[in-house]
């Protein structure tokens, strides 16, 4: 793992230099004609759109790490759990409903929809429910959260409500301004600082949770702060992008291969892992035809399903 | 589970190899679990009047380490990554004494989850035994063990009971007793009996919780007196 670190920072620091500067026709364009637009262009435009892939893909990936190893389960993740839904909905019944414009509030909308799944979902399967268990409930709490949103769209004043929420809640990262990424960033960094320092808990916790108590980790402590730090990153990421699937199911999965299956261990890796997939996907789109703007939320489902089957696959062997 | 624990004050002298008896439901896990911090309690466990409750997690294993007696294991983790994460600090060299110790050599860089139970018993014992604790708690450490290891498992807590530390171990077979130093007995969540192994088994308290007794041909089920046999 520490061989792979450089190597894997110094990717991430390629792929982030070629999502700002790519496609670099117009950039180049614009600073022949007027430098000033093009500097407002890489700085309004296209910096919000970067500094939010690699870190709503590092938020995942380090939540997706955190609330696998809490729930002893390879599967749980943002979205398998539902708190991605719940942010969904906490989201659009703070800015439909109560009206709120600003993006800091609404993200602590996102947190609070987040927060409410994942406490559905302890309460619903425990702590150390079975798979299948885990991902009813989880299942359970996704649908009543989407449509509970469908719900509060249809309903909502505003006519274009369903029209507006298509670009917001399919996950996307286009035409966010700065204060936008910075309301979804800043807490969700500091939520995943703070999930960090429960990477040896969390790898205590694998030997069982009294084991973790004579330890000296309080197994109830650490529960209440992995929910409460994971809505938090999940939830203001998800207030400003919607939803986006399976980045934090995967990247955890590709970590603990780098971290011989320590699941606290992973959560650096994990994150790192997702901010690069997050970047590659959000490249990838640009490789679609132009002017049709697919969501990248679309793209990371339809390209993690199978990856998803294969988990699903290897774990009736056994992990 | 837990307020099953009449109050009462213990004290344990080291080095000694101390056997947990009780039966089923007695009170041998709560009791364990209330000394390794793992259910709540109002309980103060104190080594050398070192509070252990209020020792950080670089500390407290230094102090007393628990092994429940769950197996269970989720994580595709090496044996000797699951040896390394019961010491607060990197140690390969004391993980290697313990691979050899209990014979693990083979098996030490195989996932966890791939052992048999008995295999993993053994590595989970050489977690709890690694950071050296001056007390080890230790839930039916022998079961899941065949005939060998049961004798070697004994032989190796017989060399951690020694100098500073104690070992405490909850036991359900009652053959291996004459191996300890001292025998507690618990019933219905109360300390009812603390002497030598011999003078436990022979004692009426040991009678009444275990409904049984020995006699030259071995155990037997204890019988109440039937009023109408009596002469």
């Amino acid at each position: 793992m520490t061989r792979l670190w450089p190597f894997l920072l110094a990717a991430l620091l390629v792929l982030a230099v070629v999502h700002l500067l790519l496609p670099s026709g117009p950039l180049l364009e614009m600073r022949r004609t007027d430098a000033s637009l093009a500097t407002l262009l890489l700085g309004e435009i296209r910096l919000p759109r970067t500094l939010l892939a690699l870190g709503y893909g590092a938020a995942l990936g380090m939540t997706g790490a955190a609330l696998q190893a809490l729930f002893a389960n390879p599967l749980a993740s943002p979205d398998i759990t539902g708190s991605s839904s719940g942010a969904a909905f906490g989201a659009v019944l703070g800015g439909y409903w109560f009206g709120i414009a600003d993006p800091l509030a609404l993200a602590g909308w996102g947190a609070g929809g987040a927060a409410v799944a994942l406490t559905g979902l302890l309460l619903l399967a425990g702590r150390r429910a079975d798979s299948g268990t885990m991902l009813l409930a989880g299942l359970a709490i996704a649908l009543a959260a989407g449509a509970g949103t469908s719900l509060l769209l249809a309903l909502a004043s505003s006519p274009f409500a369903f029209y507006d929420s298509f670009d917001w809640l399919m996950g996307s990262f286009v035409d966010r301004s700065l204060p936008q990424a910075a309301a979804a960033l800043i807490p969700a960094a500091i939520a995943c600082a703070l999930l960090a320092r429960h990477a040896r808990a969390l790898d205590v916790m694998a030997l069982g949770d009294d084991v973790a108590a004579s330890t000296g980790y309080a197994p109830r402590r650490v529960t209440v702060q992995v929910v409460v730090f994971s809505a938090i990153a999940v939830g203001t990421c998800v207030s400003v992008c919607g939803a986006i699937g399976f980045v934090g199911l995967i990247a955890p999965f590709v970590a603990r291969r780098m971290t011989r299956g320590h699941p606290g261990r992973a959560l650096l890796p994990a994150a790192l892992v997702g901010a690069l997939l997050m970047l590659l996907a959000d490249l990838a789109l640009r490789l679609g035809p132009p002017g049709r703007a697919i969501p990248v939320g679309v793209l990371t489902t339809v390209a993690g399903t199978p990856l998803f089957l294969w988990i699903v696959v290897t774990m009736r062997r056994g992990l | 589970m837990p307020g099953r624990l009449e109050p009462t004050d213990l004290t344990i002298a080291m080095p000694a190899l101390v056997a947990l008896i009780g039966p089923n439901g007695g009170g041998k896990t709560s009791l364990l679990r209330a000394l390794a911090g793992a259910e709540r309690s109002k309980g103060r466990v104190t080594i050398d009047g070192e509070d252990v409750d209020s020792a950080p997690p670089a500390r407290r294993p230094r102090l007393l380490t628990f092994l429940p007696a769950s197996r269970d294991l989720v994580w595709p983790i090496s044996a000797r990554a699951v040896i390394a994460l019961g010491l607060p600090l990197p140690d390969p060299s004391r993980v290697a004494q313990l691979v050899e110790a209990l014979e693990l050599g083979a098996l030490a860089d195989r996932p966890v989850d791939r052992l048999s139970t008995g295999e993993r018993a053994r590595v989970l014992l050489a977690r709890a035994l690694a950071p050296r604790p001056r007390l080890l708690l230790l839930d039916e450490p022998l079961s899941n063990l065949d005939p060998y290891w049961v004798v070697r498992t004994l032989e190796i807590l017989r060399g951690a009971a020694s100098g500073p530390s104690a070992v405490l171990i909850a036991v359900h077979d009652l053959g291996q007793l004459d191996a300890f130093d001292r025998a507690l007995l618990v019933n219905r969540g109360r300390l009812i009996g603390d002497g030598k192994p011999a003078e436990i088994t022979a004692s009426a308290a040991f009678g009444e919780a275990f409904r049984v007794e020995r006699d030259s041909a071995g155990w037997r089920i204890r019988r109440p007196a039937d009023p109408r046999s009596s002469p």
